[in-house]
């Protein structure tokens, strides 16, 4: 799988590459600022792009904006974008096009070398990976208000890690229980927040952030 | 030239002819409102028109400034205070004392009656000028004879038109004083102008007043600025010390244990690498929302609008954010202004409990006006440690201005304004 990663700061760029060579990845492009960004991004067709948000020039959200121009130049373009503080408003943009194939996490993430690359190859095939303070922030806006407030704490839970972008397999591994246990929950979920059943992962994933971002 | 010459008199006639009229209908006007409104405050009502009265003087005041600036290249400065206006009827009262106290009101009405007299009559004459010579050539083309023969003998000046011969005496009387209007129109409505400089600019007292205020109050932002910025910086001293580095410290010592164990004990040299890294973790959290205290991220990256549109994705009650920005203030500005929407806003949720806020943001007349709302309980004072005097010292640094409108029972409004240029 070929990667172009973009980071400016030199220590975390080096020991991305490393930790994705580790696991596989092939690092197609490891560029320091936005235009370098935007032209590997347009020239070797990656198959996810790794970007921080803040690149220079100008040290702004030029990272975010490439990654937005790229996704708009070729729709679905798989993009994980990486940042030192979250923010729903970025989520929301990025989320914006209903493609899929887009991540948001915070930089402490790549702590946890496995559930990183889990959520690198998720955006690679379409999914998406938010950031658990990303789904907390939304969820408490809305905890006490119908319908969110009908869910048991179980399913609250299951939400919480399906809004994150995780497949039945993974939730069920992380919360000890069988797949067919989430399978329930999941499907109990749907019919109290009134969204449609689907069998597809991704769009299931997208329906339940739309669901938690709508009404305001 | 002499062309432009005979355009510039018309003009100056024309633009006299106005400035009469307006002078005397406008002057009169205001004089006998001025009066009876403020004759009228012992009985109460004098209260609520005064203010109203006052600033319709000063538009016409100001338009007139305006005029003379262009017509006449005088320029004649602006003299009245600026405060903040609060709203309400205490506000009113407040308002209506303040404009009382201004010196510049009273010179204003002072100038109402200098322009109704010597100004008007300083601006008639350039018109009478241009129309006297007409009335000169109107009598000579035959209009005299009626005149005559209705048993009058028309006087033109000092002319008695009694014939064709006089009566062309006097339109060569009147081209003549048209000659004279092409070098004394312009000077002319210099002077009216002129004339009105002597009330209408502030006089040196009251600009030497207006500086020691100014003084004072930055005195007293710049006191405010200095003492908050060394409250900030210890509390980042305290955070730092007690937080990112205790727990980095932490972590490189159970790094050293790790590092002489490992071989030992993998198992306990496990435990402790897990324990290391959700240090690390929670050194990151710490340092994240130390830096959202200093300077928001969203804030360097996007600018106000954003931010603030970041923030109220933040809070747990809906929130409605309107944002009409041409371009970025400076970063101090910005920043001051954040935070002070910021402080509101937890206010709005905390204390008055609302279930919806609006956020207006928008630049206008060299202006950043915010405006926050809510449907909450109310009853929010500027200096009752709701922190709004905190944000009033914080906007006070810049020059801007806060107002609070908060009936017991709500809704509260809270206004902010800091004079600003956008690039």
């Amino acid at each position: 799988m070929r990667v172009v990663l973009a980071e400016d700061l030199f220590l975390l760029r080096d020991g991305l590459v490393r930790m994705l060579e580790a696991f596989d990845f092939e690092i197609a492009a490891a560029v320091e600022s936005g235009p370098e960004l935007s032209k590997a991004l347009a020239e070797l067709e990656p198959d996810v792009a790794v970007v921080d948000v803040r690149l220079p020039p100008s040290h702004t959200d030029e990272g975010l904006q490439c990654a937005l121009a790229a996704r708009r130049a070729r729709p679905g373009l798989p993009v994980l974008v990486l940042s030192q503080h979250v923010e729903q408003l970025y989520a929301r943009e990025l989320l914006a096009d209903g493609n899929g194939g887009v991540g948001y996490l915070l930089k402490d993430r790549v702590f946890d070398a496995e559930q990183f690359v889990d959520a690198v190859r998720r955006v690679a095939a379409g999914g998406t990976a938010m950031d658990p303070t990303v789904i907390q922030q939304l969820l408490t806006r809305r905890s006490g208000n119908e319908p969110l407030g009908a869910l048991t704490p179980r399913e609250r839970e299951v939400l919480e890690l399906m809004a994150q972008g995780r497949s039945n397999a993974a939730i069920a591994a992380q919360l000890v229980v069988t797949e067919r246990a989430i399978a329930k929950h999941t499907s109990n979920i749907f019919a109290k927040l009134g969204l449609p059943v689907s069998d597809d992962d991704n769009r299931r994933v997208l329906a339940v952030l739309a669901f938690l971002d709508q009404g305001r | 030239m002499k062309t432009s010459r005979v355009r510039e008199s018309l003009l100056a006639g024309a633009r006299g002819l106005y400035l009469a009229v307006a002078s005397l209908v406008g002057s009169i006007t205001l004089f006998v409102f001025s009066v009876v409104s403020l004759v009228l405050i012992p009985l109460g009502i004098g209260l609520f028109t005064t203010p109203a009265v006052l600033l319709a003087v000063r538009r016409f005041a100001t338009l007139h400034r305006v005029q003379a600036g262009e017509w006449a290249d005088v320029s004649i400065a602006v003299p009245y205070r600026r405060e903040p206006t609060r709203p309400g009827v205490a506000g009113q009262v407040e308002r209506c004392t303040r404009m009382l106290k201004d010196p510049a009101t009273w010179r204003d009405l002072q100038w109402l009656l200098v322009n109704m007299t010597l100004g008007a009559v300083l601006a008639l004459i350039p018109p009478v000028l241009v129309l006297y010579m007409l009335y000169g050539w109107v009598l000579a083309c035959g209009v005299w004879k009626p005149i005559y023969q209705a048993g009058g003998g028309e006087w033109y000046a000092f002319i008695h038109v009694t014939s064709q011969g006089t009566a062309f005496a006097a339109a060569a009387l009147g081209t003549a004083l048209f000659g004279v209007s092409l070098y004394v129109n312009r000077p002319l409505l210099r002077a009216h102008f002129l004339l009105s400089r002597t009330l209408l600019a502030p006089t040196a007292t009251m600009r030497e007043r207006e500086l020691a205020l100014r003084v004072g109050r930055l005195e007293e932002t710049r006191h405010d600025a200095v003492d908050s910025s060394a409250a900030e910086l210890r509390r980042i001293e305290r955070d730092l010390h007690d937080g990112a580095q205790a727990r980095l410290v932490a972590m490189g010592m159970d790094l050293g244990t790790i590092e002489a164990i490992v071989e030992k004990d993998p198992a306990k040299a496990k435990e402790m690498i897990a324990k290391a890294r959700q240090n690390s973790g929670e050194a990151l959290t710490e340092l994240r929302d130390l830096v959202r205290g200093i300077h928001p991220p969203v804030l360097a990256e996007r600018g106000l609008g954003d931010a603030v549109r970041a923030l109220a994705l933040r809070l747990p009650v809906a929130t409605d954010v309107d944002v009409e920005l041409p371009g970025r203030a400076d970063a101090s500005v910005e920043s001051a202004a954040y935070f002070a929407v910021s402080e509101v806003l937890t206010n709005a949720v905390k204390y008055a409990q609302a279930d919806r806020v609006w956020v207006d943001v928008h630049h206008a007349d060299g202006m950043l006006r915010i405006a926050v709302t809510d449907d909450g309980k109310g009853g929010a004072v500027i200096g009752a440690g709701t922190g709004l005097s905190g944000v009033e010292r914080r906007l006070g640094t810049f020059d801007g201005v806060l107002a609070v409108s908060s009936p017991v029972g709500g809704p509260t409004m809270v206004t902010m304004e800091i004079p600003c240029e956008l690039s």
